[in-house]
């Protein structure tokens, strides 16, 4: 799909995690608008997926590992026509499909519900496995917070993957640098990410700017012609991007906006569109 | 009651049969296909068998892929380190999508022995039960080890089952035994009071039961090897002839089976409940027999307590 179509997706997308994080009073815009043109690109662009497929056993996957940014995904999910759009003010409601973290049992095109961090990406794994063990051709996407490498599971399972060269998986980390207690360095910095997936046998790629729709493109092409190995993407990003007073800013990590912030932020949101 | 086999060595048997027919089989180890027996199928079905290494949380989060992709995959390591050390995983990735994983865990309850307290589980019941949807077996001997097996591997959804290190009686003779998951089954009839037992104590149990009918007791003894679902109504059954009722298990006495009749009892039928198992400390390194003296899970104790609490 042309560049251009994907950026309004990604802004699409945008507005349903203002929209439902808005409706919620709750929610966490800022890690969901930094992976929203990971989402765009796969989702309409790379992955063998529409909604009649949810349940072909030959459909790529994609995992949603950093399980708090369930407004992105019922965003692109959205997009996709799997979820009607008007469902996403439901999000985190009583009796909602749209759970503050997502649940397979509650949605289709949920993969695996996660939440718990450090989980996602072992199950990711399994399901690259199954595709190894069945010989189907599907691919495995999974997104992992940077701060979420800093669980042991996630080595756990990067481990395993590396020794088991599931080349069918690839591994995305949204780097933004921010996790609720501060900056990665204030806290307990995982990096370097790069050199840690490269000795666990991972074909590694670093993006620069993860909200660049081109550079996403390349590396995932990248990604998908390197065989023997599973990939990492470490993709660089902005929290919060797109929306100005939310970019960069950690207290956007897990708070909904207020009316004022709202109407703020889809004004924003609306021009950026109307520009594209 | 000839010969002892461990329940591990009958899960070890049953799931390499069972891998013979039903190719969706995966099974997964956490370095320890050896003790846990998995390693059998390892042997037969190399290519369906994963060792992941120490690591068993990962392990639950791989089975929980496998599951949402079809598989049907069992998973083995001690009992501490599955309902233990990966309680959370097994509960979001595999209990709240309600996912089609097996936990066959091996070296339950103080009959680990000389490994001592760090790898004696006596919490994995409390632990499992308390994850909504999760069936909970702890079968008694070889035969119903390989019905259990059998069964779980046909049930559609997670399932935690405990197996053991020592060689126990064989006490179920298989041309007879039927498994069913929730089932119990009386296997002595009685009117004077109910015992009811899963797991390891079951010959333990049955022995000292004709102890007290020599002395004039006639016990009812229940085998409970699904402690959830549990059977309410056979219990309830039970306890309204009887009017007493006694639990017996290789687990803390807070949490398992006692918890779980005591439970059902109180709600439906109150009648006097006396819980026999570890009362709520940790195990000790020792030779399993000696153990399970010194926590009176072996006939002496068992018919003691008893004893005392229908003196």
């Amino acid at each position: 799909m042309q560049t251009q179509e994907l950026k309004k997706i990604a802004n699409n997308i945008r507005k349903s995690i203002i929209e439902g994080t808005y409706q919620a009073k709750s929610g966490h815009p800022g890690g969901s608008l930094s992976a929203a043109d990971l989402l765009a690109v796969l989702y309409f662009d790379t992955m063998n997926y529409d909604k009649d497929m949810v349940d072909d056993p030959d459909r790529d996957r994609f995992v949603l590992s950093k399980g708090h940014a369930a407004p992105a995904l019922y965003g692109v999910l959205a997009e996709k026509e799997i979820i009607p759009k008007e469902e996403i003010k439901s999000l985190r409601h009583v009796g909602s499909r749209l759970q503050g973290h997502p649940s397979m049992k509650e949605l289709d095109g949920v993969e695996i519900s996660t939440g718990s961090l450090g989980q996602g990406i072992s199950a990711a794994v399994g399901i690259a496995l199954a595709g190894k063990l069945d010989e189907k051709d599907y691919h495995v996407y999974a997104l992992l917070g940077d701060g979420e490498t800093e669980e042991g599971q996630v080595w756990e399972a990067a481990m395993f993957a590396g020794n088991n060269n599931l080349d069918n998986l690839t591994l995305f980390v949204d780097l933004n640098n921010l996790q609720i207690d501060g900056t990665l360095d204030e806290v307990n910095s995982p990096l370097p990410l790069d050199e840690k997936f490269k000795s666990f046998n991972f074909n590694v790629i670093v993006v620069d700017d993860g909200n660049d729709i081109d550079q996403l493109k390349q590396a995932i092409d990248q990604a998908l012609n390197y065989k023997g190995k599973p990939t990492a993407v470490i993709m660089q990003t902005i929290k919060g991007k797109g929306v100005s007073f939310m970019e960069g800013e950690v207290d956007w990590h897990g708070k909904g906006p207020n009316e004022e912030e709202y109407k703020k932020a889809m004004k924003e949101l609306e021009e950026a569109g109307e520009k594209l | 009651m000839s010969k002892n086999i461990a329940t591990r060595d009958s899960y070890g048997k049953m799931i390499t049969e069972l891998g013979d027919i039903n190719k969706d089989i995966v099974v997964l180890d956490a370095d320890l296909a050896a003790a846990t027996k998995s390693g059998m199928f390892k042997s037969k079905h190399p290519e369906r068998f994963f060792d992941v290494g120490i690591a068993e949380q990962n392990m639950m989060g791989i089975a929980a892929g496998l599951a949402a992709s079809g598989k049907i995959p069992f998973v083995s390591t001690f009992a501490m380190f599955a309902a233990g050390r990966a309680f959370e995983q097994i509960r979001n990735s595999i209990g709240y999508p309600h996912l089609n994983v097996k936990i066959c865990a091996s070296h339950g309850g103080i009959s680990v022995g000389e490994d001592g307290a760090t790898h004696q589980c006596l919490e994995d019941f409390g632990l499992m039960r308390l994850i909504p949807g999760m069936v909970v077996i702890n079968p008694a001997d070889d035969v119903e080890a390989k019905a259990a097996v059998k069964a779980i591997a046909e049930y559609q959804g997670p399932v935690y089952m405990r197996l053991g290190r020592l060689a126990v009686p064989v006490v179920f003779d298989e041309e007879t035994y039927e498994f069913e998951i929730g089932k119990g089954q009386v296997l002595k009839e009685g009117d004077d009071l109910t015992i009811i037992v899963s797991g390891l104590p079951v010959a333990a149990t049955l022995e000292a039961a004709d102890r007290l009918k020599a002395d004039g007791v006639n016990a009812e003894v229940i085998n409970m090897a699904t402690i959830k679902p549990i059977d309410s109504e056979l219990i309830v059954e039970s306890a309204k002839k009887t009017g007493k009722v006694i639990t017996v298990e290789e687990h803390n006495v807070i949490g398992g089976l006692g918890s779980a009749v005591a439970e059902v009892l109180g709600e439906e039928n109150p009648v006097p409940v006396k819980r026999i198992g570890v009362q709520d400390e940790f195990g000790t390194s020792g030779p399993a027999a000696e153990l399970l003296k010194l926590y009176k899970l072996d006939t002496d104790g068992i018919y003691e307590q008893i004893k005392e609490f229908i003196a």
